[in-house]
This record gives structure tokens, C-alpha cells and sequence, in this order.
């Protein structure tokens, strides 16, 4: 029996809201098949099952939110032949998703008496209040423009650990909360919770929390908070995790561009090229020489025997999202054209496959026509590099001691050095401009 | 079609294409491009479009032509009239 596990669609991503099962049980699956559809940050995803085999058992509900690696599902590879397998393991899940029903069970309670209202927090404040049912309504925030900060919510979670250790009896826990905080005002709260005591404060806590409470207050995260909040996640941990190294590159286009207007000239609009899909092709082609690059540090460098190029589109409520043009070593630029075509509306309506958000091995930046010269870009974790393409600009340029005016590129990339050194990097910039020199080789 | 039923239906494919956008607020010199964040990709999105909707067939080295409100009206009722006679 197989188990089929809510996916992680990047670093970033820590749970999903299921909103529909698309298969039953009893239906049979093949790889590729969707499967479910998942309300993430990065928007609805339609989720791939990557087992063969027939759906034995769905384990979780529409509408529940459950953390990444959580199973979902139970696949029976051979079909109804194994049916003495079932029974252990079946079972052995119910026990393990206990908690996860009992999530559901409270936050039902909650939709059913919550109203409305927006208030100012930061985003991970507002996870950690999610995450530990802290209403935000009841603090006062000391972040900027009385925004509640994360260290705001903490301070409410240890005061609430410390009321649950003094009382009794069970009121519902904002009214607790609120009248320690009327306490607290006069004195500062000093140091974390012991952790010791926390087994059985939580539990009462938790008992406390399942009372009904009155006009409990929903905070509601658009999707461009949820993306940007993505974002700082990721990039946060890029930046914590990845001793970046950078290399530049500045690229003579001028046989690029005429090869693609040449192309463009015999294909009808809706064929036409851009830029775009011939960088894309020509990093997928220079990735075959460089291979250390298309790979991931996860305990080590591991090597990616398919190279899914992430392109990042950025959206214009804000925020970026990176899907992903799968083997694109072995597509066409026409057919990495196509991809794009296909591709990028759907990222910019936040309808991705799970595949198309998680597979990438490496990132491509492209900042696109009249905008920056150059981008050095953050790497995606667990990736170990990210390509930056620049606008594309008449710069003077030297060539054989001649010098002329030339439309010209500056390619960076921002390596791993974990993982590899600027060597690598380097020979990298180095077969891109060769490829880009022999468009036609593309 | 007169100008303004070329303006309605220029409005009506970039709201198509950038729904977050406002087109029908833009000025006559304003940069469509500049003034509603559309990149290379939605550019090429919209000329597709306006093939489908109008026949017209704006070729590459046209693309500097049509950058304004105002310079893609007219090169497109210049296109429909040519196409006519």
C-alpha cells in the first residue's frame, strides 16, 4: 500500500487546504493523474499522484488544512489483490490522524462565529497566532503603525501558558486572555515558558480553546499577502541557509535577436518567439555541460537528472510565483514557447499543477524588456543557483578591436558555494554566451 | 468601425489580459505598456489578440508604433482602412 502524502510545493510551504478530491475511492490513478485540489499560499493547486495503482482510501475531508508530508490518501499498487495488507495499515492511520481531526473539529466551531475584521499584523504574526488560535483583536500591536508584531503574539502565548497554570475553571480563553492582559499592563512579563509544565497546560488550553467563543474575529489574507508572506519564507531561508557567490556576463545579442526576428518573420503571430524561451533553451543546453548546477543541497549536493527550469513571473498585485518548464533540455524553443504560453496566464490566475511548483532544479530571473540592466537573484531553496537576465540594451561593445554598438545582455548567476565554485559558474556563463552566439545550434 | 469602437475593443483585451488594470483609464499619450506594468509576454499575449478580434497582423518592427493609446488607435484604423480599400 502506498501512501499518498500532502506535497511540498518549495521550501516555503509548511500545509494545504484540501477543496476537492478529483478521484474516489476505487478509482484506479496513473501517474500524472490530478488527483485533489489544494488551496496553498502559491493559490489553488491542482495536486499529481505519482503512483499507479487504485485508490484504496481517501484519508482526509475537503475543506481540512494539513501540514506537508501528511498522508492524504491510500494507493493500492496491485489493485484489489491486497487486501490483508489493508487492514494493518488503515489502521495504523487512524491513530496517526487523530490530531488532524481534532484540528478540524475546532476550526469548524470557529467559522461558525466568526465575523469580519481586518487588522494590521505581519505575516508570520499571523501565522503563529493562526497556528495557536491566538484572536488578534485582543492584542495591541507594537510594530510599526500599531501593527501586531511577532514578538506581540509570543508575549500573548506565554501570558496564556501562565493563566492556564492559575485557573480552574473553564472560560473561554480570550476572556482569560484579556484580563491578563489588563494585569500585565502594569507589569512586564519575563521570561519563555517552561517546558516542562507544557504537557498538560497545553492540554487544558486546549480543552479551554474548543468552548465556543463569542464574535471571535476571522483575519482574512488576501492572495497577494499570502504570496508575498511566501516569498519572505523563502527568500528569508535563502538568505539565512545559502553563502551565495555572484558572476556577471555581459553578452553580445545581436545574433540571437536576428535569428529570432528571422524566425519570427516565417511564423504566424501566435508562434512568434521572445527572448525569453531562447534563454530558457540556452541555459537548459549549457545545464547539460555544467550538471552540478541543476541540482539541490539537501544534505549534500544532489545531482538532478532533469532539468525543470523555474521562471519566475511576477504578479502584478504583487509578489512573485516560479513555475516550472519541465525537461526543458529536451523541448524545442518553439515548444518551450508553447510552455510559456501556457504556463504563465496560469501562474498569474495562481492555477499551477503540483508538479509545475515543486519539480524546478534550477531558476531563471528574466527582468524583462525596459526595466533593470542587471538582477542578481536570490537563490530558491533547496536549488543551488539562479540565472538573472537583464534587460536587453545598445551598449557600446569590443570585439576584435573594433568597437560598435551592440544590443547587449548581462547574464548573472548566483551560485551555491556549498555546492559548487565560481569555476563552475563561470564555465556556465561561458557555454550560455556560446549558445547564444549559435542560436540556430539551439 | 469608427475610433472609439477601436478604443472599446483595445480596453476590452487588455482588462482581458491584465485584469487588475484599469484600461479604460488610460490618457491618449500615456505608454500602455508603462502606465498598466504589462511585460514582453502580455504585450505579445495582446497583439495575439487584437489578430484574432480585428484580422490585423501588426509585424515586429511595427511593435515601436503602437506604444501609446493613441498611436495603436490610429495604426489600427489605418490598418482597417487599407484593408478595406
Amino acid at each position: 500500500m502506498t501512501e499518498f502524502l500532502m506535497p511540498s510545493l518549495g521550501a516555503d510551504m509548511e500545509d494545504g487546504t484540501l477543496v476537492e478530491w478529483r478521484k474516489k475511492s476505487g478509482d484506479r490513478v496513473r501517474r500524472g493523474d490530478i488527483i485533489a485540489e489544494v488551496e496553498t499560499q502559491k493559490g489553488l493547486i491542482e495536486i499529481e499522484v505519482f503512483d499507479e495503482g487504485v485508490i484504496e482510501k481517501l484519508l482526509i475531508k475537503e475543506g481540512e488544512k494539513i501540514p506537508v508530508g501528511t498522508p492524504m490518501a491510500l494507493i493500492n499498487p496491485y489493485g484489489a489483490e491486497a487486501e490483508t495488507k489493508k487492514e494493518t495499515v488503515s489502521k495504523k492511520k487512524e491513530v496517526e490522524l487523530q490530531p488532524i481531526e481534532e484540528k478540524t473539529e475546532s476550526k469548524v466551531m470557529e467559522k461558525s462565529t466568526k465575523k469580519e475584521i481586518r487588522i494590521k499584523a505581519t505575516p508570520i504574526a499571523k501565522r503563529i497566532a493562526d497556528d495557536k488560535g491566538i484572536d488578534l483583536s485582543q492584542i495591541s500591536g507594537t510594530g510599526e503603525n500599531g501593527a501586531i508584531t511577532k514578538e506581540d503574539v509570543e508575549n500573548v502565548i506565554v501570558q496564556k501558558k501562565e493563566i492556564s497554570k492559575t485557573v480552574k475553571g473553564e472560560k473561554p480563553v480570550e476572556k482569560l486572555v484579556e484580563a491578563e492582559l489588563a494585569k500585565t499592563e502594569e507589569k512586564q512579563v519575563e521570561g519563555a515558558p517552561e517546558k516542562k509544565e507544557a504537557q498538560p497546560i497545553e492540554a487544558e488550553l486546549d480543552k479551554m480553546e474548543k468552548q465556543p467563543v463569542e464574535a471571535q474575529k476571522e483575519i482574512t489574507v488576501t492572495p497577494a499577502e499570502a504570496i508575498r508572506s511566501a516569498v519572505a519564507a523563502a527568500m528569508s531561508k535563502s538568505n539565512r541557509e545559502i553563502p551565495h557567490y555572484y558572476l556577471e556576463k555581459r553578452i553580445d545579442m545581436s545574433k540571437a535577436l536576428a535569428w529570432m526576428k528571422e524566425a519570427n518573420r516565417e511564423r504566424p503571430i501566435q508562434k512568434r518567439l521572445l527572448p525569453a524561451a531562447l534563454f530558457i533553451k540556452a541555459v537548459a543546453s549549457s545545464l547539460d555541460e555544467l550538471s552540478e548546477l541543476n541540482a539541490i543541497w539537501e544534505n549534500g549536493l544532489q545531482l538532478k537528472n532533469e532539468i525543470n527550469i523555474g521562471f519566475v513571473v511576477s504578479l502584478r498585485t504583487g509578489g512573485i510565483i516560479v513555475p516550472a518548464i519541465l525537461q526543458a533540455d529536451g523541448k524545442s524553443v518553439d515548444e518551450i514557447m508553447e510552455v510559456l504560453n501556457d504556463i504563465i496566464p496560469r501562474a498569474r490566475a495562481l492555477k499551477l499543477r503540483s508538479s509545475e511548483l515543486s519539480d524546478s532544479t534550477i531558476t531563471i530571473t528574466n527582468i524583462g524588456e525596459g526595466s533593470a540592466d542587471k538582477v542578481f537573484g536570490v537563490i530558491y531553496p533547496p536549488q543551488v543557483a539562479i540565472i538573472g537576465f537583464g534587460n536587453i540594451t545598445e551598449q557600446a561593445f569590443a570585439e576584435n578591436g573594433m568597437l560598435g554598438i551592440r544590443p547587449v545582455v548581462n547574464i548573472t548567476l548566483a551560485g551555491d558555494h556549498r555546492a559548487t565554485d565560481g569555476i563552475t559558474g563561470s564555465r556556465f556563463l561561458g557555454a550560455l554566451n556560446k549558445y547564444l552566439q549559435n542560436p540556430e545550434s539551439l | 468601425m469608427n475610433e472609439e469602437e477601436i478604443k472599446n475593443i483595445i480596453f476590452q483585451l487588455l482588462k482581458k489580459i491584465a485584469p487588475e488594470t484599469e484600461p479604460a483609464a488610460l490618457q491618449p499619450e500615456d505608454n500602455i505598456r508603462e502606465v498598466l506594468n504589462i511585460d514582453s509576454f502580455d504585450s505579445l499575449q495582446f497583439i495575439v489578440s487584437l489578430n484574432e478580434k480585428l484580422g490585423i497582423e501588426i509585424p515586429e518592427e511595427d511593435y515601436g508604433k503602437i506604444s501609446t493609446l493613441k498611436s495603436l488607435t490610429g495604426y489600427l484604423l489605418k490598418k482597417l482602412k487599407s484593408q478595406l480599400s
